[in-house]
């Protein structure tokens, strides 16, 4: 195995960049360097973190890698890392969207190029650092420090309403992680314990657990997002820039799904057995009413974020199964829509760049002028709908046939949010694809460049091979997977 | 055990009033740069009186056992006092310069409320208590009041002062009904007579309520905080800074004092009316701060919003209320004199800078400057991972210990509301176009610069070694 400090190299790398990027005094010329030095420092944790993959050893179920400082002289709580099947791959996510958020930003940033970088580069240590920590504190730490650089990069690159849509991002999930805090003192206080694998037994009594849910379920619920916790996502997507939306649907909401993993299921199972019925409802809910409301829109970046909220539904549904099926398809699906959203917030991005608008009215027969476009764009609308061969499916599927145990309306409801989601996805790529053009201004429009396909041929491959090839990502998640589904299952037959 | 009679310059106290006198002949005599030249000596007599306070022994104080007291606690605020002044002195000069207000009292009247403020802390004794005070406040009324010839600055210092003598004699009548009916001045006997009591009697109660109001007052705590804004606004802003920094620390060390020592078996009596203070100064701090527009009204009401958190850690009631305590009142000294630092160094179109409004397009013009404030102010929202979040969350393990969970959850949603105009000044800073630029100035002398980096550090790097202050804190007895 390996002997150096791994993971804590590949937290901290970008922020060592983001140092170094500090002394790099700003002008036309050196800007350039900036990005170049953001770019590197990012393809470089890619790298890095391909090696967890590839060291990855599949036949244990927890903590691989791991680190452990003391960090508090009178409290235990360490600078604890590590990484199992569940965090493995959403510390690829976030390493892989970030580059490719860099390079997105490479031309349509044009102010304070390195207070961008510099936010980036730091998001990506908080965010990293946040799926490695098996500390409670340190986790903690790690989840509202995303906050600070996600508040800059829609406040100070946003649209015109990002002032509202930062203030409403921050404030939002702030609210809800603020009980989180309370909730990590009194499992604290209870057990003299951060160590997240430590509590992972049943320690708390059910009462205790039903707040603690509650506290956690404030937190979680608000940045995945549930219905009705959502409304901060649409604003906060459509404002941000690109990138900023990329690293929000891509990653972002899945550390939601990663706590109610991690903390709900993991360590208050009674709690969560008691609160399952509340998830299933809240969850078809979000799937129909957001898909409706997606259908709705007129805003193509609205139309994917409130689409986002119905994917995370599916997640959610997953999650709350409590079966090996239902795990995984939520799994699937979180690494699926990571990249498919971030792809197609990508796509907007380019014909935003051209045009400057993102009104579905705007735009209809790309296809005569951006072949090339309108191919990758449908392989990511088709991963957003779930076709068989990407890696939507393989999602949706796992969790549907989990959902058949659990309960056939619920199956009904899934599956009529799968349905509407081809409607809206599948209309909203005639709208703006097809036809012929009628609006002047699109007469001249160009084709994706050599950096655009740098950035979209490899998410249109990983979406493809996720689709294909699903137990490369399934098989090192699975026994990480089994072991909460275990821990769950005793818990709650006691 | 006062063998050698020399030993009594030696109690920090002693020695800081004598150099204080000396400070004040020395300013007199000099001819040219008397501020400039007493500030550097009342710098040089604190720190010398910080080495004192952390070589001085118990036995020094022999001979005033029924007055004063000796503890870990005490030590470690008279510490933290004396550094925020001494900040405040070096960050406060270039300030006082630069609006000609030369007058080398200043410097003179730090360090008698400096004295007053480390006797206010140690005080065991109703009446030492008192006169402490008094010293303290006089000296910060002449204080507030020292730009004679601004409407602004005599008013609020003349406000400071009649509310503050109607608090001290309010606390005065809380005093004498405590004495009345326990026969007694000095804290620790106090207990011990209160000790054979289940109950506190009417008049005692009475006496308790009063003296809270007194030291509510004293620590702007709601809803006794109304003069906080007006003084904060009207004082030329580095006597605000001190204001900011420094009574906080010796009035929050003394009203620790007072309800854990004498009052420390009545618990149930005390808590009530500090729970009240407590939530209503967290959230008054947090929604009125929200429609300031001058940044010295916006701290006022940050600093009533602290002193509510502080407040929950002393309904705590535990050893853990006590470090929280402790590490809060740092970060909040820590915070405020980075804030005052950069404050007093900023400088619109030729006036020291007010109005928040006017730090728009910071960003662009000083970059670092404005980096430098959104730290501070994500540190004071209690954002990780700056030291803010580490005062607070240690706050809340003392309340969560004590299992005061609706006090907690109420202390976490004020502080978001309260984030909210941390974000505001971050927003104007970063996100507001700029009309017009380059009409802000920062010009900083060296050892404002000093000050204000290493409180910086602190603030970011505290994170990577906490055990330093923790363990310290820890250690505290009362």
């Amino acid at each position: 195995m390996i002997d150096w400090p791994l993971v804590s190299v590949i937290i901290f790398l970008p922020l060592i960049g983001a140092l170094i990027i500090l002394f790099i005094k700003e002008d036309e010329l050196t800007s350039i360097n900036i990005k170049w030095a953001a770019l590197l420092a990012t393809l470089g944790t890619f790298i890095l973190s391909l090696i967890l993959w590839l060291q990855f050893d599949y036949s244990n179920p927890s903590y691989q890698y791991e680190e452990k400082f003391r960090w508090f002289d009178d409290f235990n709580f360490f600078y604890h890392v590590g990484v199992d099947g569940i965090s493995l791959f959403m510390i690829l996510l976030s390493t892989f969207l970030t580059p490719l958020c860099i390079l997105a930003s490479w031309n349509n940033i044009k102010k304070r190029v390195k207070e961008y970088m510099l936010s980036f580069l730091f998001l990506e240590t908080v965010m990293i650092g946040m799926f490695a920590s098996i500390d409670i504190l340190l986790f903690y730490i790690f989840f509202e420090a995303v906050l600070i650089p996600m508040y800059l990069i829609i406040g100070i690159w946003g649209g015109n309403r990002r002032i509202y849509a930062s203030f409403k991002f921050f404030l939002y999930t702030l609210l809800g992680s603020v009980l989180m805090l309370i909730a990590i003192i009194v499992m604290y206080r209870n057990t003299s314990s951060m160590s997240i694998e430590f509590l992972q037994g049943n320690y708390f009594s059910y009462n205790t657990q039903l707040f603690l849910w509650l506290a956690f379920f404030a937190s979680f619920a608000v940045k995945i997002p549930m219905w009705p916790f959502h409304t901060w996502l649409p604003d906060a997507h459509v404002e941000a820039p690109t990138a900023g939306s990329v690293i929000l649907a891509g990653v972002l909401l899945k550390m939601g799904g990663y706590g109610f993993i991690r903390f709900s299921l993991g360590m208050l199972p009674e709690a969560t057995e008691f609160f399952i019925p509340l998830i299933m409802t809240l969850s078809i809910v979000a799937i129909v009413y957001t898909s409706l409301v997606a259908l709705a829109q007129t805003d193509i970046k609205k139309l994917i974020a409130y689409s986002s909220v119905a994917h995370m539904g599916i997640v959610t549904i997953g999650i709350f199964l409590v079966n090996q099926q239902g795990l995984e398809g939520a799994m699937m699906q979180m690494i699926s829509h990571g990249l498919v959203s971030a792809a197609l917030f990508l796509c907007v991005g380019v014909i935003y760049d051209r045009m400057h608008t993102r009104e579905i009215e705007f735009y209809g027969g790309l296809v005569q002028r951006m072949p090339l476009y309108a191919t990758v764009f449908m392989i990511f609308m088709l991963g957003s709908v779930g076709l068989p061969g990407t890696s939507g499916f393989i999602g949706e599927f796992l969790v549907i046939v989990g959902a058949f145990k659990f309960s056939s309306y619920v199956v009904i409801g899934a599956a009529f949010g799968i349905i509407l989601s081809a409607v809206y996805m599948l209309y909203l790529y005639k709208r703006i694809i097809f036809g012929t053009i009628t609006n002047n201004k699109l007469a001249d429009i160009l084709d994706i460049n050599t950096r655009e396909k740098i950035i979209l041929i490899p998410l249109a491959i990983s979406v493809i091979l996720l689709g294909i090839f699903p137990n490369l990502f399934l098989d090192p998640m699975r026994l990480s997977l089994e072991l909460i589904i275990t821990n769950y299952e005793i818990a709650n037959a006691k | 055990m006062l063998n050698n009679i020399y030993n009594i310059f030696f109690i920090p106290e002693i020695f800081l009033a004598c150099s204080s006198f000396v400070c004040l002949l020395f300013g007199l005599f000099l001819k040219k740069n008397a501020f400039r030249q007493t500030s550097n000596l009342a710098v040089f007599v604190l720190l010398l009186t910080i080495l004192l306070v952390y070589y001085d022994s118990e036995s020094n104080f022999a001979n005033y056992k029924s007055l004063f007291s000796h503890s870990s606690f005490i030590n470690f605020f008279k510490i933290l006092a004396l550094l925020g002044s001494i900040a405040s002195i070096i960050i406060s000069k270039d300030y006082f310069l630069g609006i000609k207000l030369k007058n080398f009292e200043i410097p003179v009247l730090f360090l008698f409320s400096t004295l007053g403020m480390m006797l206010m802390i140690a005080s065991n004794n109703l009446m030492s208590m008192y006169l402490a005070i008094e010293l303290q406040s006089l000296s910060l009324y002449v204080a507030a009041a020292i730009k004679r010839d601004s409407i602004s600055s005599a008013e609020s210092g003349v406000k400071y002062f009649i509310l503050g003598a109607l608090s001290s004699g309010i606390l005065l009548y809380g005093f004498s009904l405590i004495y009345g009916f326990t026969g007694s001045m000095n804290f620790n006997e106090i207990s011990f007579y209160l000790s054979k009591y289940d109950n506190l009697n009417l008049g005692l109660i009475f006496g308790l309520v009063f003296v809270m109001v007194g030291l509510a007052f004293k620590v702007s705590a709601v809803p006794f905080h109304m003069w906080t804004p007006d003084v904060y606004e009207g004082a030329p802003n580095s006597i605000t800074g001190f204001f900011a920094i420094v009574p906080k620390i010796a009035a929050v060390a003394l009203i620790y004092r007072f309800c854990l020592v004498p009052f420390e078996n009545f618990y149930l009596e005390w808590s009530q009316i500090i729970l009240f203070l407590s939530i209503a100064s967290m959230f008054l701090g947090a929604i009125a701060a929200i429609a300031q527009s001058n940044i010295k009204r916006l701290l006022a009401y940050s600093s009533i919003g602290h002193i509510g958190y502080i407040l929950i850690a002393l309904v705590a009631a535990n050893d853990d209320g006590i470090k929280a305590a402790s590490i809060y009142m740092f970060s909040y000294m820590i915070m405020n004199v980075a804030i005052f630092a950069i404050l007093l160094s900023l400088k619109v179109k030729n006036e020291y800078l007010i109005n928040i409004s006017d730090l728009k397009g910071l960003s662009k013009s000083n970059p670092i400057v404005s980096l430098s404030i959104s730290i501070i102010m994500l540190s004071m929202a209690g954002i990780p991972p700056f030291i803010g979040f580490f005062g607070k969350f240690y706050v809340f393990i003392a309340a969560i210990e004590q299992e005061l969970y609706v006090l907690s959850v109420l202390g976490v949603l004020a502080s978001v509301i309260s984030a909210f105009y941390y974000l505001r000044i971050i927003k104007i800073m970063y996100f507001d176009e700029s009309i017009s630029e380059g009409i802000i100035n920062f010009q900083i002398s060296f050892q404002s610069k000093i000050i204000l980096s290493l409180s910086l550090f602190v603030i970011i790097c505290f994170i990577f070694y906490p055990s330093l202050l923790i363990n310290i804190s820890a250690s505290l007895t009362i």
